[in-house]
């Protein structure tokens, strides 16, 4: 962890505004000024409910939207405005998403082999044919598959088989960031285990950083070494994983942690959850700034509102 | 509550269901036991495939038309309106005493999905009303005021403006409360809630979960909780059934099931568990994938997953075997001939730092 810290930066993002436009009187703000960074080889955790902005940013950051304003910096690179076609061609190798329902992200016409290598088709790095089932042999094995399964469709794999399959198509460019959309918040929790370990794995064996985008705070704590609360378009708290689980300060972050059932019956029955409503509290997201708590922990907060949340 | 007191609900035995398929006969339910007593909650916990939903789906009468009830009965104690003491047996009963006396009326079902199960044609406000008007012909307007009285009840605010308002209107913990809101309308005695959180987030996960624990302590009805999430299990249940390959293989109270485990399928689904007190850098898993029911199963089904499995799980299928009263569970891991297997280390451990949280 501390060796990562002096890195520099695989991903920059400043100031990221994703609005959109409904009609003349009104627009969604569905990310609202998010700055974070992600250093190579780490994962970085994205929570919040649904509604908060978490998917919008993956989507924003691998350009399947235009950002209204903010920077975004890969790899040294300048990737939230115009891009030139070789910054293009080298975000669309280097920068790959696993999206959060398997079934309808695989191409249900198209079999197995051809889904993996499609990324390695276009941009023609696939080599001969000989070649190029090598790659999706290996890819499979890497992922846990049989290489006989690169002849069979999509709809003959079980869910986390075919989650596989989408963590073996990213993983066949060599990506530098894998952006994990909710990725196994559509599986069983045993398999959702399985998919946790695998990539995992996949990362202290290719070096990969990884995007962790999940409502399920248990899972996240699993993967992540950093983590930062989204609530309604603005990152409310950020730190490191330990910061944030043996220190959440702002009661958002309290909520979210004590809403997360504890497999324990003694203590379970009696706890209720812990509820939060900003506006209840009359906490103004756009009157806060982040203030520094120690280490990299940081608090969307205005300095009443810090008194208040560290005072108690 | 004590031992007299204690009123069974529902009691199913042996039950055994096969859908026919294109690629065979699916034996998905081999011999099912269960039992259900007024105002208590029954967990069933299991896999997906394990068995659980088909379960839960013959109880309600609403299986799919490629299933036959091989054998099996599932008794069902009722009150009618005028006080007489009624009991039916539900896997003999047809179709259509079915929806005339027991859907919605007697049992009800939170599904996982809320977007699914409401019309999204309908007024919410409407779809509430309906169950009331059908069994029980009451006046529009009594139905009325009592659906604005469920959606208060539920916790929805100004009920009687939601009335008028569609499903699509709503965020996902609405719509579960209105879904819940539904269920309750007939005040039936058994409430069946199928996954009823998982398609919701976290923070309101909870609140659902707080919702329904309150609404039975206030009407005193009986649950069966369908969920592989432990920690919601944890939270609401008073008994655990465990289910794996179409059978339950271990049954207890909930402290016995979390505290005192016996089954290897059970110790493999709580070491499972994503704990926040422990910092282990590998999750668990169990290995291995649940069996093909389309091949009959010889022998015990978890064998081939289990690292504990003796030479004669391969051959015989093991029986019930008794813990204590409440608690059985189905291992020749307990037959006195048996050797000696202890629940690995870890869980042990996290066991004993469960007891003493919960202190």
């Amino acid at each position: 962890m501390a060796e990562a810290i002096q890195k520099t930066p695989l991903l920059e993002v400043r100031g990221l505004k994703q609005y959109f436009y409904v009609n003349r009187n009104f627009t969604v703000r569905a990310v609202d000024g998010v700055d974070f960074v992600i250093y190579p080889g780490e994962t970085y955790g994205l929570v919040g409910e649904s509604g908060s902005g978490k998917s919008t940013i993956g989507r924003s950051l691998i350009r399947l939207y235009e950002p209204t304003a903010g920077r975004i910096l890969f790899d040294g690179m300048d990737i939230s405005g115009r891009m030139s076609k070789g910054v293009q061609k080298r975000l669309r190798t280097e920068m790959q998403m696993i999206f959060q329902d398997p079934m309808a992200c695989l191409n249900p016409r198209k079999k197995v082999e051809d889904i993996i290598a499609l990324g390695l088709d276009i941009h023609h790095i696939g080599g001969s044919r000989q070649q190029r089932r090598e790659t999706v042999k290996s890819m499979l094995d890497k992922v846990g598959l049989a290489p006989e399964h690169a002849n069979r469709y999509p709809h003959q794999f079980s869910g986390g088989q075919r989650q596989r399959v989408g963590i073996a198509r990213a993983l066949v460019m060599n990506p530098k960031l894998i952006i994990a959309d909710e990725c196994i918040s559509a599986l069983d929790v045993s398999i959702q285990a399985q998919v946790v370990n695998l990539m995992k794995d996949l990362q202290q064996e290719t070096g990969t950083a990884y995007l962790f985008i999940a409502h399920d705070l248990s899972m996240v704590k699993y993967l992540s070494d950093r983590i930062g609360v989204l609530h309604l378009g603005h990152m409310v708290e950020t730190g490191t994983r330990n910061e944030i689980f043996e220190n959440p300060v702002h009661p958002y972050t309290k909520s979210l942690l004590s809403a997360i059932p504890h497999p324990n019956p003694r203590t379970e029955k009696k706890r209720v959850a812990q509820g939060y409503d900003c506006v209840a509290e009359g906490v103004d997201y756009n009157a806060g700034a982040q203030r520094h708590l120690g280490g990299t922990h940081y608090v969307l907060a205005t300095e009443e509102e810090l008194a208040k949340w560290t005072g108690c | 509550m004590s031992e007299q007191t204690r009123e069974k609900v529902l009691e199913m035995r042996d039950l055994s269901i096969t859908f026919s398929t294109t690629a065979g006969p699916v034996n998905a339910i081999r011999g099912v036991d269960l039992d259900l007593y007024h105002g208590e909650t029954l967990a069933i916990v299991g896999e997906s495939g394990s068995g659980k939903s088909v379960t839960a789906k013959t109880i309600m009468g609403i299986l799919d038309k490629n299933s036959t009830v091989n054998s099996g009965t599932i008794l069902f104690w009722y009150t009618r309106s005028d006080g007489t003491k009624v009991e039916v047996d539900l896997a003999r009963l047809g179709k259509k005493e079915f929806r005339q006396h027991i859907n919605g009326k007697r049992i009800a079902m939170v599904f996982q999905d809320p977007m699914t199960s409401l019309d999204p044609t309908m007024p919410i406000g409407k779809q509430i009303m309906e169950g009331m008007i059908w069994h029980y012909n009451t006046p529009k307007g009594e139905a009325r005021k009592r659906a604005v009285a469920l959606l208060d009840e539920v916790g929805i605010p100004e009920p009687a403006k939601r009335m008028r308002q569609y499903p699509h209107q709503l965020s996902g913990g609405m719509r579960q409360r209105v879904v819940i809101a539904i269920a309750l309308a007939c005040d039936p005695e058994l409430l069946i809630c199928d996954e009823p959180t998982t398609a919701l987030d976290v923070t309101i996960q909870a609140k659902i979960l707080e919702l329904i624990q309150h609404i039975q302590k206030e009407r005193g009805i009986s649950i069966i909780y369908i969920t592989l999430d432990l920690g919601v299990v944890a939270k609401v249940a008073d008994y655990v059934d465990v289910m794996y390959a179409g059978k339950i293989v271990e049954k207890g109270t909930i402290d016995e099931i979390f505290f005192d485990p016996r089954h290897p399928y059970t110790w493999g689904l709580l070491s499972a568990m994503p704990d926040l007190d422990t910092s282990d850098d590998r999750l668990y898993t169990i290995p291995g994938s649940p069996p093909n029911l389309l091949h009959p199963v010889l022998g015990d089904a978890f064998a081939p997953r289990n690292i504990y499995a003796l030479r004669i799980d391969e051959r015989a299928e093991p029986p019930m075997f008794r813990v204590s009263d409440t608690h059985y569970a189905a291992t020749w891991l307990l037959d006195s001939r048996a050797p000696k297997v202890e629940m690995p280390s870890e869980l042990k451990a996290r066991i004993e730092r469960m007891k003493k949280e919960g202190l």
